[in-house]
């Protein structure tokens, strides 16, 4: 079927099988390789992308129901040459190991942050249940405090 | 144009001597060491080549091939158990420079990037002695058309050790070439010129790098008296720089295996063993070739799949096949497993024995033992290969941890040259041991050929889990006699695994040279079960380590540190049992049978460190229990202390101190990262994980019911560097080795309750 969406403020029309998930719409049509395949069940949240302001786990997201919508990807998340809050503190932090399941993170990371402006530890660890097998999660804290910090306008 | 230039023994610090030490100690069954001319010899050969490729436009290409003999022979055992640049023979780590136009310098890495930091140190190693800003060196992969590429793997935490000297001796060997070049231009003498900020200065006149690049025609390679740095000079090496690929991995730029493509690209979808031991027979296209967007049904040999405009068309598709498997006489199960993996089965060698230990009569021995379970890579990134076959030659783009022996396999799959396949790595999203094996170039090459387009081809999740290979289960005896003053009179380890270097492609390219008889009677042991396994506190008089293996019916093989952490768990968790059972403070009843040597210094070394930094002692808040252990593991020591609570039944780590010394460090923030890394996907093991076999599968096969450490899993982690060296040794294994024992330990100190078989939370929950 047809399907019309703003990807990254850009519009787009793809013709699809309707069950297709989103996330190989975006990542083999569009050829938008930073949003990944981890697990296909939404367990892992590496396909993690915003629609209409929510996280989502494009993975299992069908193709169908992104019809009119809006969808940002972590191609998106900056605004030009200005780096996201999230993506800034991630830098702050050198919070990539091999960097695979980043994106996921920084997307669901981001939303919390519009969602919860000053998660507390307890509001991190309820909300943000993506899987990194390198162990960053230690700087990922981190970072997703200072993140909160540079969105505040407290610095940067 | 090439140029070989032999600079032998010239500059040849970075083959330490080994100690001996092990090889006296390393007895067959029958209890006489192998004697082999091979395995008597001491002395190590070092050769190595550099070579220059000029051409129009690409500035200058330099590369060096490190191919020394010798070392391997002396003893693979001690090899693997001390690290260092060990692993010589047949090994071609070919390093290549790029000098551009512009001034740039691209080092085409043997090595790949998994998110061990390891473009980020090479670079740093190089911007030092070519008197660059680290800025100005860019890092890729290098690709197997290059000429020789690394012949082992990426692992072992080996790239920095062995890469080490070689690249500085590359380094300064570029500097001073293009310094030569330099003073032709200007027409001075080479000697009145220094080289700082990719220029060439003089005393009237400097001279850029990228001018020297675009100017020069000719190459001088004979470099006399080349020096290179010393280490009170370092200005790049030793400083925490962000990580090379840091910005664009945070942009979402960097491209990994399975994201590699070509214009025109198919999907490829391939079926695979619906139970362990299930083997191809043939197979019938069915309804597969009619439906929605098939392009073809591939029916190769030892494969069956589809290939088709989109993977969600190839997937169902796939489905439709008529696969006839030839199924395994029984389905394996967990009973198989469990009986198949322990002490008293399979071949046993003595890995390791000093005095006497038969303890098994013995009264008043204490026995103890443990377990550790299958586990899973569960790398996020699922094993994926794009593949273009044209006119005899083919391209894969990939995750590889050995992309040399992927290349010798696809171009044996597709009867053709080596030389014809071009195995291109992309980055890796995590490696852990998981691609060492590349079924799926493969599968992807043999497809493309086939339908005449490129195609891609991955592993599901489910198939990560049931197709892919798995961490082997272990199992460890421990015992032990304490004399009147609770000192260990005598111990006996014995450790019991599946294959982990056995039946590898790596272990065959290791010992091309040697037949697999020789091979046996110098290894003995599956050298990656009991990596971790043998006996430090070598200050007991009677102590020895035996090893037993045996094969499951289903692919298991390396896992980060392989049998490190399973090995110290028991270890580790036994001296802990000694020392309360005793009623010695587990710190100093380590300390005590810690020998006075150079390696049972630096354990003691990070164990007091660590104690100091966590408080060893301090009285701890109501609800905390504190754990120590340590090991050593590539000459890397490391010491640490979990602190952990239980709440509902969930043991929380709340915090992780931790010293670890890895001789010299390249970057200090790279090592912190490793560790920390090293310690969560250690605790994720120790307390969460495990699969089990039920009717042939491989239980769980999904992530969510395959139990892993989340973020809020995660402790705050403190590590204490020490840099007692004047070379660097590994750093990607060996934090994980104590991790496990450490917050085992720390159960114990607070409830009472030992748990001797991960995943610890299961007994509690």
């Amino acid at each position: 079927m047809k399907i019309d969406f703003i990807i990254n403020g850009i519009p787009k029309t793809v013709n699809v099988p309707e069950n297709m998930p989103l996330l190989w719409v975006v990542r083999d049509l569009l050829d938008m390789k930073g949003t990944k395949f981890g697990c296909g069940q939404a367990a892992c949240g590496a396909c993690t992308l915003h629609i209409d302001g929510d996280a989502i786990r494009s993975c299992s997201f069908a193709a169908q129901y992104a019809q009119g919508k809006h969808i940002t990807t972590i191609e998106g998340l900056s605004s030009g040459e200005k780096l996201h809050p999230v993506q800034q503190a991630w830098i702050e932090e050198i919070v990539p190991q091999c960097g695979y399941c980043q994106p996921g993170f920084m997307m669901s990371v981001a939303n919390l942050l519009d969602k919860i402006p000053n998660p507390t530890d307890e509001e991190i660890d309820d909300n943000i249940t993506n899987i990194c097998r390198c162990g960053t999660y230690y700087r990922m804290r981190k970072a997703i405090h200072r993140a909160a910090e540079i969105k505040k306008g407290n610095r940067g | 144009m090439f140029v070989f230039l032999n600079i032998e023994n010239k500059i040849s610090k970075h083959h330490p001597k080994p100690s001996n030490t092990l090889a006296s100690n390393i007895k067959t069954r029958s209890g006489t060491p192998p004697e082999s001319k091979l395995y008597m010899e001491k002395k190590t050969i070092n050769r190595r080549g550099f070579i220059l490729k000029t051409g129009v436009g690409v500035g200058v290409l330099l590369g060096v091939g490190v191919v020394a003999c010798g070392s391997l022979r002396r003893t693979i055992a001690q090899k693997v158990d001390e690290g260092a640049a060990g692993f010589k023979n047949e090994y071609e780590a070919y390093i290549w420079f790029q000098l551009q136009p512009d001034g740039r310098m691209i080092l085409h890495s043997p090595k790949v990037e998994m998110g061990q930091g390891i473009f980020t140190a090479l670079a740093q190693i190089a911007a030092e002695e070519l008197e660059m800003d680290f800025k100005n060196i860019k890092v890729v992969h290098a690709t197997t058309n290059h000429g020789p590429i690394d012949a082992l793997s990426t692992g072992g935490s080996l790239t920095i050790p062995s890469l080490y000297q070689p690249l500085r001796e590359l380094a300064s060997t570029m500097r001073e070439m293009i310094k030569i070049n330099g003073a032709k231009l200007m027409d001075v003498p080479v000697n009145t010129l220094t080289v700082k900020n990719s220029e060439v200065i003089g005393a009237k006149a400097t001279i850029t790098f990228a001018e020297i690049a675009t100017k020069s025609t000719e190459w001088n390679l004979k470099i006399e008296n080349l020096v290179l740095k010393s280490k009170k000079d370092f200005t790049v090496i030793g400083k925490p720089i962000p990580r090379i690929d840091l910005v664009p991995k945070v942009i979402g730029e960097t491209l990994f295996g399975i994201d590699s493509t070509f214009p025109g690209m198919l999907f490829g979808s391939v079926a695979r063993a619906p139970v362990f031991g299930a083997v191809f027979k043939n197979a019938e296209a069915g309804a597969a070739k009619n439906m929605p967007g098939v392009v073809k049904v591939i029916i190769e040999e030892s494969f069956a799949g589809v290939v088709a405009e989109s993977r969600v068309q190839a997937e169902v598709a796939k489905k439709a096949l008529k696969i006839n498997w030839i199924m395994p006489d029984k389905l394996v199960q967990q009973a198989d497993v469990d009986s198949l993996v322990k002490v008293g089965v399979g071949k046993d060698v003595i890995i390791q024995k000093e005095g006497n230990t038969d303890l098994s009569h013995d009264e008043g021995t204490f026995t103890k033992e443990y377990y550790s379970p299958l586990g899973a890579h569960a790398q996020i990134e699922p094993n994926g290969s794009a593949a273009f076959y044209q006119d005899g030659k083919v391209v894969v783009k990939m995750s590889t941890q050995v992309a040399k022996i992927t290349r010798e396999e696809v171009a044996k799959a597709l009867k053709i040259e080596a030389e014809n396949v071009d195995i291109q790595s992309q980055y890796l999203g995590g490696g852990f041991g998981r691609r060492l094996q590349t079924s799926h170039a493969i599968e992807a090459a043999l497809m493309s050929k086939s339908v005449g387009k490129p195609v891609h081809v991955f592993f599901e999740r489910s198939e990560e889990f049931q197709n892919g290979v798995l961490r082997p289960p272990t199992h460890n005896v421990l015992k032990a006699k304490l004399d009147a003053n609770g000192t260990i009179e005598a111990l006996e380890h014995h450790t019991a695994s599946a294959d982990v270097a056995f039946n590898s492609a790596i272990l065959a390219n290791i010992f091309k040279p040697l037949s697999s008889s020789l091979a046996e009677s110098v290894v003995g042991a599956d050298f990656g079960a009991w990596r971790g396994g043998m006996i430090q506190y070598k200050k007991i008089k009677n102590y020895s380590t035996t090893a037993y293996h045996k094969e499951l019916p289903f692919k298991t093989s390396w896992w980060r540190g392989l049998g490190l952490l399973a090995n110290t768990f028991a270890i580790e968790s036994f001296m802990d049992e000694l020392a309360h059972h005793s009623k010695q403070d587990p710190l100093a009843f380590r300390l005590k049978h810690l020998p006075d040597d150079e390696k049972g210094r630096s354990i003691k070394n990070v164990l007091n460190s660590v104690c100091e930094k966590a408080g060893w002692g301090k009285s701890l808040p109501e609800g905390r229990g504190m754990g120590l252990a340590c090991s050593i593991d590539v000459n890397t020591p490391v010491a640490q202390i979990a602190e952990v609570e239980i709440k509902n039944g969930q043991i929380k780590v709340k915090k992780v101190t931790c010293a670890i010394d890895p001789g010299m460090i390249i970057n200090p923030d790279g090592v912190r990262a490793q560790t920390e890394g090293a310690i969560i996907m250690g605790l994720s093991a120790t307390l969460f994980e495990e699969v089990r076999v039920k009717d042939g599968l491989a239980t769980p096969n999904a992530f969510g019911h395959y139990a892993m450490a989340y973020l809020r899993d995660s402790p705050e982690i403190d590590v204490v560097l020490l840099a007692s060296g004047e070379n660097p040794r590994g750093v990607g294994e060996p934090p994980i080795g104590p991790i496990g024992a450490a917050i085992a330990n720390a159960v114990f100190n607070l409830t009472g309750k030992r748990v001797n078989r991960i995943p610890l939370q299961s007994h509690f929950s």
